[in-house]
């Protein structure tokens, strides 16, 4: 039992590593964990899961505001990219922001295929995201699950 | 009430945190982060809504919603509606509801001069999105620390007097110093340099608003 609690911590650890290296998370996340306790064990699951339904909110606007036949109203389209780099900067979603950033770019440049790429990259990474935090919580389940405790990462 | 709660030295009174976003996201997030930091938090997702919540929006059946005491209110700059500007205007205008400190949380893009416009209408403070636990820790203690001068100068009757004599010896008395709050910063200082004793438990750095502000409360 307790070989497998550690080896499914360490599985953990090094996955949680891996996504702040790669980009996808950034310290906001670490902060939000901190924000987690016993009495709010699925706190950082359940913000992340009001993000998630935001993106696809948001995007969606994105989608129609871009798919207008005649003139495209860039501020529309710039409203919802603006909220979107504010959710995924306060829930520490790294790349999704970083995109956010070209994407207002683009749309106060009035850059149409500049926003439709954005805007495609933007469904991609959420949707990575998503997929992985997935994989982290289900990590975290199968360590409680066997019996142990979700071990703090550190990052640095 | 306050000198009940001074004279127990380990509880302090829980800050009731009226917290402005539209963004359901950030709601989420302010709201735990200033429960984990012992603050019974109320949040809204409009400025119209905190009005409404406030009892300011005019509507003389809405006064009743409330049922604690707003201690510090919270709200995102760039709102749809009513932006947080407009929202902490509106509040440093109510008679009712000016003594409220107002913190306003605003993304990078803000540009220094809309800071200081925010500054000047009379805001407490300004935190740079995202929020983090140490912000709000280090909002709590400000808040509460002008909270404990207040009350440690109610708890002595004398000393109240002696402060409510000063004050209404002076050029400005408080309500023409909440108006010139919104006016240049040098007029502000000037004025405040008078009360300077009475504001000592403060730091040496607390801005002269914030002392124009104490002042005013200890009139209450």
């Amino acid at each position: 039992m307790d070989a497998l609690v550690a080896q499914l911590q360490m599985q953990f650890r090094d996955y949680t590593i891996s996504l702040y290296q790669q980009g996808f998370l950034d310290d906001q996340f670490t902060e939000l964990k901190k924000l987690q306790d016993d009495g709010s064990p699925d706190f950082v699951a359940e913000v992340l899961s009001l993000f998630f339904e935001d993106c696809v909110k948001l995007i969606g606007n994105m989608a129609r505001a871009l798919d207008q036949t005649g003139t495209v109203d860039f501020s529309q389209v710039g409203a919802s990219v603006h909220q979107l780099k504010g959710s995924s900067s306060s829930v520490g979603a790294k790349r999704v922001k970083g995109l956010c950033v070209t994407f207002k770019e683009y749309c106060e440049a009035k850059n149409y295929e500049g926003c439709v790429r954005c805007l495609q990259q933007v469904d991609i990474e959420y949707k990575a995201l998503k997929t992985k935090l997935q994989d982290m919580f289900n990590l975290e389940k199968q360590i409680i699950q066997a019996g142990g405790r979700v071990p703090q990462v550190d990052i640095n | 009430m306050a000198v009940r709660d001074l004279s127990s030295s380990s509880s302090s009174p829980e800050l009731h945190v009226l917290a402005v976003d539209d963004s359901f996201v950030d709601r989420k997030v302010i709201e735990r982060l200033l429960r984990i930091s012992s603050c019974k938090v109320t949040t809204v997702e409009s400025g119209t809504r905190a009005l409404q919540y406030l009892g300011l929006d005019g509507d003389k059946g809405s006064s009743g919603l409330k049922d604690l005491k707003v201690n510090l209110i919270v709200t995102d700059y760039s709102m749809p509606g009513l932006t947080g500007y407009e929202l902490l205007k509106k509040i440093k205008e109510s008679s009712a509801f000016r003594e409220i400190p107002v913190v306003i949380m605003s993304s990078e893009n803000i540009q220094p001069r809309i800071q200081h416009r925010c500054m000047t209408e009379g805001a407490e403070d300004f935190l740079l999105k995202p929020v983090k636990l140490a912000d709000v820790k280090r909002l709590k203690e400000l808040i509460m620390r002008s909270g404990q001068a207040e009350e440690g100068k109610t708890k002595n009757p004398c000393t109240k007097r002696i402060l409510q004599d000063d004050i209404d010896s002076s050029p400005s008395s408080s309500s023409s110093s909440s108006s010139s709050s919104s006016s240049s910063s040098s007029s502000s200082s000037s004025s405040s340099s008078s009360y300077h004793d009475d504001v000592s438990s403060l730091d040496d750095d607390t801005p002269s608003s914030k002392r124009m502000k104490l002042e005013s409360r200890v009139h209450d």
